[in-house]
């Protein structure tokens, strides 16, 4: 007998290889882009996921065009965006805001034209756009492992020198830390999450796995090393449960997680404050 | 341990600093003063090696270790680090576990300890006073084993006894051999008290001690503005005049 919840069975999504997949997938990328989403989040970059994943969006599209294999299309394209908005900030005198608005929706728009005008580069384009589990290959599974593990080794090599120039860019450079390598890592890093995860939770959602844990954990932690942690293991619940509440209601998969992260967020919004005063043992001196 | 020789800086709009001649030696204790965009900061960031010649030279000496301490108003007090991993971030460089090992744990405790932080490791910067705040940072300057340590404005936004309690630490730390120069406004406050003192305008207008540049020749340079000395229980205050100011606009 498998387990029940108001009659639904709660095990029986997990016979379809698509499904597992999936959860597997959606889990993953959870974590990955919860962890990654603390340096997007207190880098005050929020909107860079979106945009950027929209932009890769757009990627796909000219990666299809140009008959080139469409991760590394769409890959490449993400990593080129994210370079022009740094180089465009560095040259004019406008903020980054801007910068991401102007880059990466001429950059989906241009996506989306050559979508209408030549068809679906081999993914249907509302897939892409709002997520589908059933459109998770053994290639997203591999993708996703090895962006994973590749964020992973980075985050561990480079903590200290990520934390610092995320907290002080100014004194980590003065002090010896190559903070612009950094910096572009980081966005390189960024572009193969949101290209990794973005079948499973489409182009339009993947800003919210980015931003929605790390904030979440960051109401409930005033450590950095913590609020990582948490963020990770919130992202990958909210892909776990997301996934199976897609299956059983019957709702792509995109929006059921983004909906169990903003649970969290809710609860954390209610609780966070005396979650925090617990977990780190000590009141506000002022 | 750092020469500035002929150093003009410029950021496409004019000189911000111009043919700036300075050395700092070691043992040094000292302050930049000058109005509002004459400069202060730049210099500071010419020392540090961050900021880009437009002519002149600034001569590092090798492998000197450096330390900065930020103005406050430039920290992220909603950003979430507890004290020791602020201190603990500042050995950023070469290959480094992500966690604080047992000896760092042990370094980051001592240097805690003499700046009077002992059992603050796990809190958070912001539920600290703004004393405590200011040595944070200090610390962290420190536990990169910097043998000179810059501070942009220490004692800005402090209340009396703060500032007094941080011009006391700095100058212990001065005694205990590690240099430091720091950028002021507070004349009275802090300039006054330090061995030496550059009084800065875009160009250098003077350098020495408080006795030598805290006059009203130099200070009117510096400041565009008449400026009095005052002698008040032995101790020489700097006043600007006012008065005279909006005289001399009614004549």
């Amino acid at each position: 007998m498998t387990p029940a919840l108001l009659g639904i069975d709660l095990l029986k999504p997990f016979e379809f290889e698509f499904f597992r997949n999936g959860v597997f997938v959606a889990t993953l990328a959870g974590a990955l882009c919860g962890i990654v989403g603390c340096y997007v989040v207190l880098r005050n970059m929020s909107y860079i996921g979106h945009g950027l994943s929209h932009a890769i969006f757009g990627g796909y599209a000219v990666a299809g065009l140009l008959g080139i294999n469409l991760f590394l299309g769409a890959g490449a394209w993400g990593v080129l965006t994210a370079l022009t908005i740094g180089a465009i900030v560095r040259r004019r005198p406008i903020g980054s805001d801007a910068a991401i608005g102007v880059v990466t929706t001429a950059a989906f728009a241009f996506g989306l034209a050559l979508i209408q005008i030549y068809g679906s580069p081999g993914r249907n384009a509302d897939a892409l756009l709002f997520g589908n589990v059933l459109g998770v290959t053994w290639a997203d599974v591999w993708l996703i492992v090895a962006v994973s593990i590749g964020a992973l080794v980075f985050i561990f090599i480079g903590y200290r020198q990520l934390l610092f120039t995320t907290f002080d860019t100014e004194v980590a450079r003065a002090t010896g830390v190559k903070t612009g390598l950094v910096d572009g890592l980081l966005m390189v890093l960024l572009s193969a999450t949101v290209l990794a995860t973005m079948n499973v939770m489409g182009v339009t959602l993947i800003a919210a796995n980015l931003v929605v844990p790390a904030v979440v954990a960051r109401m409930l932690t005033d450590s950095f090393a913590r609020m990582l942690m948490y963020a990770g293991v919130i992202g990958a619940v909210s892909g776990f449960v997301g996934m199976n509440a897609s299956y059983h209601l019957d709702v792509a998969s995109g929006p059921t997680i983004v909906l169990t992260a903003a649970a969290f967020f809710i609860l954390a919004f209610i609780a966070g404050g005396s979650f925090r005063r617990r977990a780190s043992g000590v009141g506000h001196a002022h | 341990m750092i020469d500035v020789a002929g150093l003009c800086v410029d950021y496409g709009a004019g000189d911000v600093l111009t043919d700036v001649d300075l050395m700092v030696a070691d043992g040094d204790l000292l302050g930049i003063v000058g109005p509002s965009g004459s400069g202060k900061s730049t210099l500071l960031k010419a020392l540090l090696g961050s900021v880009e010649a437009r002519s002149g030279t600034v001569t590092r000496r090798p492998g000197l270790t450096v330390g900065l301490v930020p103005q406050v108003e430039q920290i992220d007090w909603s950003f979430p680090v507890t004290v020791a991993e602020c201190v603990g971030m500042a050995r950023a460089r070469g290959w480094r576990t992500p966690w604080i090992t047992r000896s760092e744990r042990t370094e980051i405790d001592s240097v805690l300890e003499r700046l009077g932080l002992r059992g603050l490791a796990g809190r958070h910067i912001r539920d600290l006073s703004g004393g405590q705040q200011q040595r944070v940072f200090l610390a962290r300057a420190l536990f990169t084993n910097a043998e000179v340590i810059f501070l942009d404005e220490p004692t800005s936004g402090l209340d009396v006894r703060t500032r007094h309690e941080v011009l006391h630490l700095l100058d212990e730390l001065n005694r205990q051999g590690l240099t430091i120069v720091l950028t002021t406004h507070d004349l009275n406050g802090i300039a006054a008290h330090l061995p030496r003192i550059v009084c800065l305008n875009t160009r250098v207008i003077g350098v020495g001690s408080p006795e030598d540049v805290l006059v009203p020749e130099v200070l009117e340079q510096t400041y565009g503005s008449p400026m009095h000395i005052l002698e008040h229980g032995g101790m020489r205050v700097v006043v600007d005049s006012p008065l005279h100011l909006v005289e001399g606009e009614g004549a």
